[in-house]
């Protein structure tokens, strides 16, 4: 994908870069920088996204799945390790029991180590929070905790690059960023690629789902194009997780491109009629009503013809459906709603009497499209983020954490909170021991 | 053809709306659980959650929806404009000649002016000593007079506009308001809506500092101060016998001189953060206002200790008349400025101190 490649000349060049770079600037990046930074390595921190959207998709996060042993003043009652690990395993099966383990036993000194890297989380008291026993909610949410963990890292000397990619590595600790200042070659002691999915990689998502990707919006960072994860699987790392997973979930059809977030999360799905593009009901056969339902919907609506339909409500349904960011359309007339839909009046009409909620028309309509959250397939690594070969041998000064090695753990799966988890544990992890191979 | 003020709480309501679906700010501030609670965001909706506001700018900040983002979230901005909207709405008697700056200015040098043209100069600029060395220079009777009319004309629209903002936001029973007033007083008095769920404010940037808080609570403070000291020379003049100026350890000159000291650090405290604070979440219209607040109640407490530091020297009778001057802006400009904040917020959090009340006693019923 990249005209220049890393030629045998340059093998000659000193290290003319960090200890340590780091590639990317979401929660995995930024652990792994200030990880690496306080174990003494010098670092860059480079980041695709401008200074205004730094922070990857763990601007959109709210909370973190973390073992503990009893309450506090930010999480209720208790969450065994052992018990993190089995909803792990559950989640899913094929988890590589190697990170399993680390992952739900490290996540219990996260809230301690991010409170320590400036990170403040909201306090149960005044229930503005849901009951979790699971997580811990970020005070003001992931923006806030980016912009403190940047903040520390600025601090602490970290070099950060905001609009720069890092275009190629080599196994060796070379690299090609790209940004403003055009294309430059630097080599470094490691690399930790913490650049996560390509889930907005609009070829990739159509190569990976076929005709599904058309209808398909990114629900997080425009600059998750997975550049990176390419270049390190051409390298020869063992490929965790399958690109035809994703975590998807039904969002409004009128939702930006990129970045839409919590907000643009579609509902009422339970309640109403979903219709697809042609007509015919779509049935969630799970009945999901818990969280799941946006997931499950999310699916659903990605194997609808064109990846799009359209949620029918009532008036019953829409005052169910509380205040939205976009208001449901309101259709005074079957008629109406079958010209708004391109859909033959008749068989409309039938559909609703039979299978339509009771009190309609008037009918409001929502439109629903699938929402990417993140893609399923990443490279395989070690505890540490070392990033292995096929023959599970470590590819020397290459370490991968976050998103773009999280497959490996949830298979493209959704436990919620467990993302940023995956990010903060294994981001610390592999800062860490970038720093040591760096160093030694 | 909407008016200004209909697209101004447009858009507020179109971010609020963003934030009632979003919530992850609950945790800074009572703007948003209240938010909660009204999902319709009427217009009044919108100016209660304005005037509970305390402008801490966390929520810019913590913002995955600000700009550039297409959905633009600015809620301090967007605020900042529905609390000016709703002062110039509820008190109803439009701008000052000049706004609301040049008002204060003209106010403020009204009284030094003619205090030249009708006292005598023999007077105005000789040193007097003792007490009722003030009356000497202006007297008792027009600083009375004075002041009663100062004190009236713009206290009766405040009054009212308050009156008004309360019925529009909900009001309360008698009963409510008695069980929701200690809250309500704590929150007052702590700020506690500026503590940030416990961080402190983005005054500069995205960084956290309790700079503000402890600024505002200078002036809080020191204002509070200062009209006890008011209340205490009444109370020595009329019930103990004693005339101004008072003796340096007498209760007015010390509640005063505290007073002073307290608001003239908090108001240049205040000046200083706003002067550094990054421009990106104001609404620059709004700006004025501010200042002009900061410059008036900095003037009063200046001028009040300068008065205080060379009350026996010539300088006495043209610094009296300079601080009543400011006072007298104060007062005037009471009505149309960002003083409006204080009545209005105090009802806010009454309000919110109530529907919290309510929540509890349904929690408790279950």
């Amino acid at each position: 994908m990249a005209e220049t490649r890393i030629t045998e000349s340059a093998r000659a060049d000193p290290r003319n870069g960090p200890d340590v770079l780091v590639a990317g600037g979401g929660l995995a990046a930024l652990c792994a920088a200030i990880a690496a930074r306080r174990a003494g390595a010098s670092v860059w921190m480079v980041d695709a996204a401008p200074e205004a959207l730094k922070g990857g998709n763990a601007r959109h996060g709210r909370n973190i799945r973390v073992a503990h042993d009893g309450p506090s003043a930010f999480v209720p009652d208790g969450y065994p390790v052992a018990e993190f690990e089995a909803d792990l395993r559950r989640a899913d099966p094929g988890a590589d029991p190697a990170l399993v383990a680390p992952l739900a036993r490290d996540s219990r000194d996260l809230p301690r180590w991010l409170t320590a890297q400036g990170v403040a989380f909201q306090p149960r008291a005044g229930d503005a929070l849901p009951y979790s026993r699971r997580t811990v909610f970020l005070l003001g949410g992931g923006t806030a905790m980016v912009n403190a963990l940047a903040r520390t890292a600025g601090a602490l000397g970290v070099r950060v690059l905001q609009g720069t990619a890092v275009e190629e590595v080599a196994p060796d600790g070379r690299a090609v960023l790209c940004g403003d200042g055009g294309r430059t070659e630097v080599t470094a002691g490691a690399v930790v690629a913490g650049t996560g999915g390509f889930q907005a990689n609009r070829a990739w998502v159509r190569e990976a789902f076929g005709s599904a990707a058309d209808g398909v919006l990114n629900r997080g960072t425009p600059h998750a194009d997975g550049r990176l994860l390419r270049a390190l699987l051409d390298l020869g790392a063992a490929p965790a997780g399958d690109a035809a997973h994703a975590h998807l979930v039904a969002v409004d059809a009128r939702a930006p491109a990129d970045d839409g977030g919590i907000v643009t999360r579609a509902d009422g799905m339970a309640w109403g009629l979903v219709l697809d593009r042609d007509g015919c009901p779509v049935r969630d056969a799970a009945h999901e009503t818990g969280s799941a339902r946006y997931s499950g919907w999310g699916r659903l609506v990605a194997g609808c013809p064109g990846g799009i339909a359209h949620v029918i409500l009532d008036d019953a349904g829409l005052a169910r459906l509380g205040r939205r960011v976009y208001a449901p359309r309101i259709m005074p007339e079957t008629e109406t709603l079958a010209r708004a839909l391109a859909l033959d009046p008749a068989t409309l009409a039938d559909t609703l009497r039979r299978e339509g909620p009771p009190g309609g028309p008037p009918w409001h309509v929502v439109s629903i499209r699938p929402g990417l959250t993140f893609t399923g397939l990443g490279v395989r690594t070690d505890a540490d983020g070392r990033v292995l070969d096929a023959a599970r041998a470590p590819l020397p000064s290459l370490f991968a954490a976050g998103m773009i090695m999280a497959p490996a753990v949830l298979g493209g799966r959704y436990l919620s909170g467990t993302a940023l988890t995956v990010c903060a544990v294994f981001g610390r992890r592999a800062g860490e021991a970038a720093a040591r191979h760096a160093l030694a | 053809m909407p008016s200004r003020d209909a697209d101004i709480l447009a858009e507020a309501r179109r971010q609020m709306t963003v934030c009632v679906v979003c919530k992850y700010c609950n945790g800074y501030c009572d703007v948003f659980r209240a938010a909660d609670a009204r999902p319709a965001l009427t217009d009044a909706d919108l100016m209660y959650l304005a005037n509970l506001c305390h402008h801490c700018r966390n929520c810019w900040y913590a913002c995955q929806y600000r700009p550039p983002h297409a959905f633009a979230v600015a809620l301090p901005a967007a605020l900042a404009r529905v609390r000016a909207l709703s002062w110039r709405r509820f008190v109803g008697v439009g701008s000052p000649p000049g706004g609301p700056a040049a008002f204060a200015l003209a106010a403020t040098l009204l009284v030094p002016v003619l205090a030249v043209l009708l006292v005598p100069a023999d007077v105005l600029f000789a040193a007097h000593r003792g007490p009722g060395a003030f009356h000497a220079v202006i007297p008792r009777g027009a600083m009375v007079w004075g002041a009663a009319l100062a004190l009236l004309a713009p206290l009766w629209p405040v009054a009212l506009a308050m009156a008004r903002f309360w019925r529009a936001i909900g009001g309360g029973t008698p009963r409510q308001v008695a069980r929701a007033l200690p809250a309500t007083l704590r929150d007052i008095l702590t700020l506690r809506n500026l503590s940030g769920g416990g961080v402190g404010c983005n005054d500069r940037d995205d960084g956290f500092s309790g700079g503000r808080r402890h600024a505002h609570h200078l002036v809080l403070w020191g204002f509070l101060l200062t009209v006890a000291a008011t209340l205490a020379a009444a109370v020595s003049h009329h019930l103990l016998g004693m005339r101004a100026p008072y003796p340096w350890t007498s209760a007015p000159v010390l509640l005063g001189t505290g007073g002073g000291v307290a608001l003239l650090a908090g108001v240049a405290a205040l000046a200083w953060i706003k002067h550094r604070a990054d421009p990106a979440p104001e609404a620059p219209e709004t700006r004025t206002a501010e200042w002009t607040l900061l410059a008036v109640l900095g003037a009063a407490a200046a001028s009040g200790l300068a008065l205080l530091a060379l009350r026996e020297t010539a300088a006495m009778g043209m610094l009296l008349a300079l601080h009543l001057g400011t006072v007298l802006a104060f007062f005037v400009t009471l009505p149309f400025g960002k003083m409006m904040h204080a009545p209005f917020r105090a009802l806010a959090l009454l309000r919110a101190a109530i529907d919290r009340q309510k929540e509890d006693r349904r929690h408790d019923d279950r």
